[in-house]
């Protein structure tokens, strides 16, 4: 079946229908990651975004029971230039395709997503519309043109739980995580890897809503706070942005994508939009105390304005290579720090692990 | 850290002549990391053997040796040169394993030259196979059982606690040689002597055998500052077992999750940081079990290597350039990204589009070995292709191998559809050059992916994308029987899975040039889109592009005058790095008089494929179809076919009737010199001596024509590359077998048939020519008789037989022949003289494979005077003085892989089998052949004891030359026909048993090491029984074998000179000048 990307500038992509049939909406980006699509779908940063991945071959190794970043897909589409129906991998228990159509999302296949990724790059990322119907392309415009925007709206509200939960979710902690830090996540759509890997440096977990007050989360006196990553603009998550700055300096803070936008914007800092953002798992971020370089896994829209914190206590600690663009900073008296990237992966590289290992040496600290 | 200060003068070794596992590739690392570290400012000195690399051009480096490789050779030009830091990651495993000896015997710490890019340490943690084993275990990676021991006894303990099957690696070799997987007890013990004989160390590594895992190659980069990077990920198509250069390759990797790959670079992370990679490239192998994704590391090579060349080309990332700059200091982030500009080094290419590479192989010419790939590389070339996805991309390598196949078909030749499912299936257990093709039947036929992915353990993934190929097939050739004519849907949706316009003419039995126009009128033309390492997130200033069939088009062709120059396609015997060379001299040419050069190629081993070479870049194969889509989009002034080989020559005639401008020499003329009899009558009209020759289109014609001029007779197909399948037959019977059995003659095949000139000496003669004035630039002559292929013959410049009127006819006849084919630019003749008659035995008006030698030895870019000549400009405008006589003496030597099989005839033919060539340059004869011979590796001894065994014929030239040998020290054995006839007057000798005449023989004394230097020449065909095993066995033990008399005289030459002084040695920039 025939299905068309329409980009709210009037370009216009045919292909082939993948996944559910049907007319879906959102803005427009790319991802340059060569592997993870599915924790690509299932991160929740993504909602309300049509993904592109430049990486031509999607599909090859299926979806498996294991690698899920949240418990559905939250991309509100998928934009591929060729679908494997075959499924070649040990642990793949279904196809990308059946995956797509169980959650009822539309997708499509044959496009030339590197004359897609140009034009994006070229014009700014920007709403779309994948469609499988016939109306005209006036009308599809037209209500693209006149839908929901991703700017200045808070659809974080759309993805955070509706009310704490423990991790791990197998119900009873497996105690692996008794004895050490307890830690509150604010979930503004929250990776599972990242509950996974401080899981794995021994955490107690408990993940909060988004908008769940400060105080409640103190009530349950977590050792250090994770503010997590997350779809969308982070000023008009201005709940989030209060409460972060009630807590700021009673617990250490480590945030994380648009937990760092959040973290900012508390410090006092402003956010602006990217022209099509970082989406990928090959951007080198260098440490400006070491001068090492990772190399790291991004998806955000949004930055901070390096200018914004001049004045502020904030030390920038970490420099986005490519385009010099703010990833990663602190603010030692108040024990908080966050990075623009994902220090989890997931996918991607895992040369970032070690801010987990900082985030426990602060939650060491902050006791002694 | 930015450039070091306390560096001024850097060594950089070569990896020597091209050999099966050693090939151009490192040409390129080398060129391009010559050039940065120029660039930085450095003082680079060269030492490679290898005269036809583009590294080993003077203005590469600033002090050139092409001298032996070899430590003692080194350690002198060391203490001339004295610099400060030896670079040995770029010239494979030769210059890693001389850098070693270089620092083990004190050389390096006596004239304070420290190594950079890899340690000592490093060196051996990662060759050492027991050492590396350790280092894993101690990082938490796991290898396969196994370890490593220097004896059988050791072995076979080994053996009993792993158990069958087995792969067996000696330590310290290249591209896997001595390799081996073993089942059972009778092939292990071979496997185990063959493979400690082939370690230079005596060492052997025995492993629990993952066959049939999954095989991947990570690409990896690291600095000082422990800044590390994932190049490209590689996937092999076919699995664990078959040495990754004989493998079809992927990348980026395909079936793996990012959980899997991600724990392939963490371990390639641990790894390069536990053996000390401290700055430059290095490549680790993993395989991983298909069922469970278990992961093992296989091995690492702490250097730039064949699978760094492919995944920079398959990327834009310039490994080796990134490699020289972080051994001279620089960190990764330091270092722009040439294509993006704006962003550093320091990243990851994100890759959108997918890259295959097939290996081409030459088994044809060694008849009788096993042609089942094993751990053993022996394939001699590659291709490469690019795509938007796996399919468009196979297709479009298996086009670029000029096999004869238009895409994964067959092709019609149903060499392998004749095969029952039986036998089909029992022979894909077998990797083989072939098993694509057999795949392709095989799923034809109705065999299952499922069914041929339990037989061969390829991948489903694969399998399954072939099947989807073979599909289409079907529906293409149902749809034209239906309709008569292809809907643009159907050839739209052929296209963009890569088939070729030819391989749709197949299935339709159109003509190619009907489906060119059918796609033409419905508007389905290539878009040409950018490698750009960034996915296309970033602007790219590159111009290196690959055809494909999605609607946008990134080539904007430029309004400048324009040349594209075709190349040379993978690399085989016959055609290889030195038609290559041609090409980049014809860009560099092109370049400096302000023309745009478009470079077209396959070969991702070449320098030509460096998108820094050429203006533009289409990495495309050279197809009539593909090479005419750059055209038609290009629209360039002329288009250069004469420093590509053989492959661009066929397509020269079809290019030039579609209108193409051809520059230079026209394709006709090419033609006239290839047509036996346009070129007969030719040189009879001008009056040039030649053989007497014929042209036969069956048996008959040919017995006529034997019958005719006489015997013996050179027999050989038209139109082949390196003598292919050309034989001397010396009677009427042997001439009905070749042209029963090795040739099927028809009118579209003839036949060519000349009078061999039995014991002739042949010249090579290149010259130039602008249409009106010729030069010669260099007359060689063979040091073999006439009989052996010029590709396989050593050569010499100047010649030390030729009069000076043979000299004067020589001049005059190529002026003649020059003019008459209106030469503009290159031509190479080569010439007979017997008794007293200078013959003209071929002709080629264009680039040939000595370009490089003659302009190496001559000082004299020849190639691109050709270029500028083909751009209109006259010789006497380009002002090159041409001489006559060189005041020193170049000799060039080939290099064969004999070692790669196990039953190789070592007599030198008419059918060429040399892979690469070395060269030897010096103030004489003897010194120059002397070092040529020690270039090419074999260990000429300077004392010991040479075995002697001619024919009767041969016993009064040989005599002189034991007496020599006698004189100057060496023991003597022969067999006795051979030791009588020297005992006989006066020279001490042992004599010693033939195969046949019982024990210890001869061969058992070469395998006791009592035999230093074998001298041999062959004794016919009935002997050959007895010769067989001997020639096997040195190759086995590594004796050299000389087996023509004429080389045995120059290595008494050799010897004599050696044995006078020490050999000095000079960088070429210095005989430039000072001679």
């Amino acid at each position: 079946m025939k299905a068309s990307l329409i980009l709210s500038d009037g370009a216009l992509y045919e292909g082939l229908s993948l996944g559910a049939e049907g007319t879906t909406t959102g803005e427009v980006v790319f991802n340059t990651a060569m592997t993870g699509y599915q924790e690509i779908l299932t991160d929740p940063s993504y909602h309300f975004q049509l993904i592109a991945m430049t990486c031509p071959q999607i599909g090859n190794y299926g979806v498996n029971r294991n690698d899920f970043e949240s418990k559905g897909i939250y991309a509100a589409g998928f934009i591929i230039r060729e679908y494997s129906p075959v499924v070649s991998h040990w642990q793949a228990d279904q196809s990308l395709d059946a995956y797509l159509k169980h959650y009822g999302i539309v997708g499509i296949s044959d496009i030339d997503t590197r004359a897609l990724t140009r034009h994006l790059r070229d014009h700014g990322a920007q709403m779309g519309m994948i469609t499988t119907t016939n109306e005209p392309l006036d009308t599809l415009l037209a209500r693209l043109r006149t839908g929901e925007k991703l700017v200045g709206r808070d659809i974080v509200k759309e993805v955070t739980t509706d009310r704490y939960y423990d991790w791990p979710l197998s119900g009873e902690n497996d105690g692996t995580g008794k004895g050490s830090f307890r830690v509150a996540v604010y979930d503004y759509g929250v990776k599972f890897s990242i509950l996974r890997t401080l899981h794995d440096y021994g955490c107690q977990l408990r993940v909060f809503p988004g908008h769940a007050p400060p105080e409640a989360v103190l009530e349950w006196n977590p050792d250090g706070i994770v503010l997590s990553n997350g779809p969308g603009d982070p000023e008009p998550v201005e709940y989030a942005v209060k409460s972060v700055r009630h807590l700021l300096g009673k617990k250490p803070i480590f945030g994380i994508c648009l937990g760092h936008q959040i973290l900012g914007l508390a410090l006092g800092g402003r956010t602006t939009k990217l022209k099509f953002g970082h989406h990928g798992a090959n951007h080198p971020v260098t440490h400006r105390l070491t001068g090492a370089v990772e190399i790291t896994s991004q998806n955000h829209g949004f930055i901070i304005d390096i200018d914004s914190l001049a004045k502020s206590e904030v030390e920038i600690t970490h420099i986005n290579l490519n385009d010099g663009t703010l990833e990663g900073m602190r603010h030692q008296p108040l024990r908080a720090f966050s990075v623009q990237y994902h220090p989890e992966a997931s996918p991607g590289p895992h040369d970032s692990r070690y801010l987990f290992a900082q985030f426990i040496e602060d939650m060491k600290q902050f006791h002694a | 850290m930015p450039k070091r200060k306390d560096i001024k003068r850097i060594l950089v070794i070569g990896s020597g002549p091209i050999v099966i596992g050693q090939a151009c590739e490192f040409d390129y690392s080398g060129s391009q990391a010559c050039k940065a570290l120029r660039e930085e400012g450095f003082i680079v000195i060269l030492i490679n053997s290898n005269p036809a690399t583009i590294m080993t051009d003077p203005e590469f480096s600033d002090r050139t040796y092409i001298e032996p490789l070899r430590a003692d050779v080194i350690a002198k030009i060391i203490e001339d040169e004295r610099p400060d830091a030896l670079l040995p990651t770029l010239g494979g495993q030769t210059s890693l394993n001389l850098a070693v000896e270089l620092a083990e015997s004190g050389i390096l710490e006596e004239y304070g030259v420290e190594l950079i890019g890899a340690k000592l340490e490093t060196i051996h943690l990662a060759e050492n196979r027991n050492l590396f084993r350790d280092a894993m275990g101690e990082i938490g990676l796991k290898v396969p059982a196994g370890g490593c021991v220097s004896s059988l006894e050791a072995a076979e303990a080994l053996r009993d606690e792993i158990g069958f099957p087995l792969i067996i690696r000696p330590s310290f070799t290249l591209g896997g040689i001595g390799g081996s997987v073993v089942y059972n007890r009778e092939e292990f013990n071979r496997a185990v002597q063959w493979g400690l004989s082939a370690s230079p160390v005596t060492e052997i590594l025995i492993e629990a055998s993952v066959l049939g895992w999954k095989e991947y190659e990570l690409e990896v980069m690291r600095d000082a500052a422990d800044n590390f990077v994932v190049v490209c990920s590689i996937e092999n198509f076919d699995p664990m077992g078959i040495h990754t250069g004989d493998s079809i390759t992927v990348a980026p990797a395909q079936t793996l999750t990012d959980v899997e790959f991600q724990a392939m670079r963490d371990a390639a992370k641990k790894i390069v940081a536990k053996v000390g990679v401290e700055t430059g490239g290095a490549n680790i192998q993993f395989a991983l079990n298909p069922e469970n994704g278990e992961m093992v590391v296989i091995e690492m090579n702490p250097r730039v290597s064949r699978s760094s060349a492919l995944a920079s080309k398959a990327t834009g990332f310039p490994i080796a350039k990134i490699a020289a700059k972080l051994a001279a200091g620089y960190f990764l982030h330091e270092i722009p990204n040439d294509i993006t500009r704006k962003t550093p080094a320091c990243f990851e290419p994100a890759i959108d589009y997918v890259v295959v590479k097939i290996p081409r192989w030459d088994f044809e010419k060694f008849p009788g070995n096993d042609v089942r790939l094993s751990s053993q590389m022996k394939s001699v070339g590659e291709a490469m292709g690019i795509g938007r996805t796996f399919k468009e991309a196979l297709n479009k390598t298996l086009r670029s191998l000029e096999n004869g196949w238009s895409g994964f078909h067959a092709d019609g030749h149903d060499s392998v559809s004749r095969m029952s499912a039986e036998v089909l299936l029992d022979d894909l257990r077998w990797g083989t050059p072939d098993r694509i093709l057999k795949i392709w039947q095989a799923l034809t036929i109705g065999i299952s992916p499922e069914e041929i992915s339990k037989i061969t353990r390829i991948d489903i993934w694969f399998l399954k994308n072939l099947q989807q190929l073979v599909a289409f097939e079907t529906h293409i050739a149902e749809e034209f029987k239906q309709r008569r004519t292809l809907t643009p849907e159907t050839l739209g949706t052929a296209k963009r899975l890569g088939f070729s316009d030819k391989h749709i003419a197949l299935l339709t039995g159109k003509l190619e040039n009907e489906i060119r126009s059918l796609r033409k009128e419905n508007g389905i033309l290539p878009s040409f889109k950018i490698v750009d390492t960034c996915a296309a997130e970033f602007e790219s200033f590159t111009t290196y592009f690959y055809s494909t069939y999605d609607p946008e088009n990134e080539s904007i062709p430029s309004n400048r005058k324009k040349v594209i120059i075709l190349g040379g396609g993978p690399n085989r015997i016959g055609q290889g790095i030195e038609f290559d060379y041609c090409c980049v001299h014809g860009i560099l040419a092109l370049k400096n008089l302000g023309i745009e050069a478009i470079m077209i190629n396959c070969n991702p081993e070449t320098v030509s494929t460096d998108y820094d070479v050429a203006d533009k870049l289409y990495f495309e194969p050279l197809t009539y179809e593909d090479v005419l889509n750059v055209i038609e989009l290009e629209k360039p002034d002329g288009v250069i076919i004469q420093f590509g080989g053989q492959t661009p020559l066929k397509l020269a005639i079809d290019l030039e009737q579609a209108g193409v401008p051809i520059w230079g020499t026209s394709p006709d003329s090419i033609d006239l010199a290839e047509d036996r009899d346009r070129f007969g009558v030719l040189l009879d009209s001008l009056d040039i001596p030649h053989p007497q020759y014929g042209t036969a289109t069956s048996i008959a014609d040919a017995i006529e024509i034997g019958q005719r001029i006489g015997f013996p007779l050179m027999v050989r197909p038209s139109y082949v590359l390196g003598g292919r399948a050309m034989e001397i037959v010396y009677d009427l019977k042997s001439l009905e077998h070749y042209m029963q059995v090795a040739v099927t003659a028809s009118e579209e095949h003839p036949v060519l048939l000349d009078r061999f000139l039995e014991d002739a000496f042949e010249f090579d003669v290149d010259a130039i020519s602008d249409g009106g004035r010729t030069e010669i630039c260099g007359v060689m002559q063979h040091i073999e008789e006439a009989g052996v292929h010029s590709g396989d013959s050593m050569a010499v410049l100047p010649p030390f037989l030729l009069s000076r009127d043979q000299y004067e006819d020589i001049k005059e006849y190529t002026r003649l022949l020059a003019e008459a084919l209106h030469v503009q630019g290159l031509i190479n003749i080569q010439f007979a003289i017997m008794y007293d008659t200078l013959n003209v035995i071929e002709v080629n008006p264009r680039a040939s494979r000595t370009v490089p030698f003659v302009s190496k030895a001559s000082g004299i870019p020849i190639a691109k005077i050709a270029a500028e000549v083909m751009s209109g400009k006259r010789l006497d405008q380009i002002g090159y003085t041409f001489k006559d006589r060189l005041p020193y003496v170049a000799v060039k030597e080939s290099v064969f892989p004999f070692d790669r099989f196990e039953k190789a005839d070592i007599y030198l033919r008419p059918e060429m089998r040399s892979t690469g060539e070395v060269m030897g340059i010096a103030t004489t004869f003897g010194e120059a052949v002397f070092k040529a011979f020690q270039a090419t590796g074999i260990a000429i001894p300077t004392s010991g004891t040479i075995f002697v065994s001619v024919n009767d014929n041969d016993k009064a030239r040989m005599f002189p030359i034991a007496e020599s040998l006698n004189k100057l020290g060496y023991k003597l054995v022969a067999t006795r026909g051979t030791a009588d006839y020297i005992a006989g007057r006066g020279i001490p000798v042992e004599t010693v048993l033939k195969v046949s005449e019982g024990r210890p023989n001869v061969v058992d004394y070469i395998k006791n090491h009592t035999i230093d230097l074998i001298i041999k020449t062959p004794l016919g065909q009935r002997s050959r029984k007895d010769e067989s095993p001997i020639g096997w066995t040195a190759i086995k033990y590594r004796v050299p074998f000389i087996t023509t008399l004429s080389a045995a005289e120059a290595i008494v030459r050799g010897l004599k000179a050696q044995s006078k002084k020490s050999f000095e040695y000079q960088c070429l920039q210095e005989y430039y000048k000072t001679h």
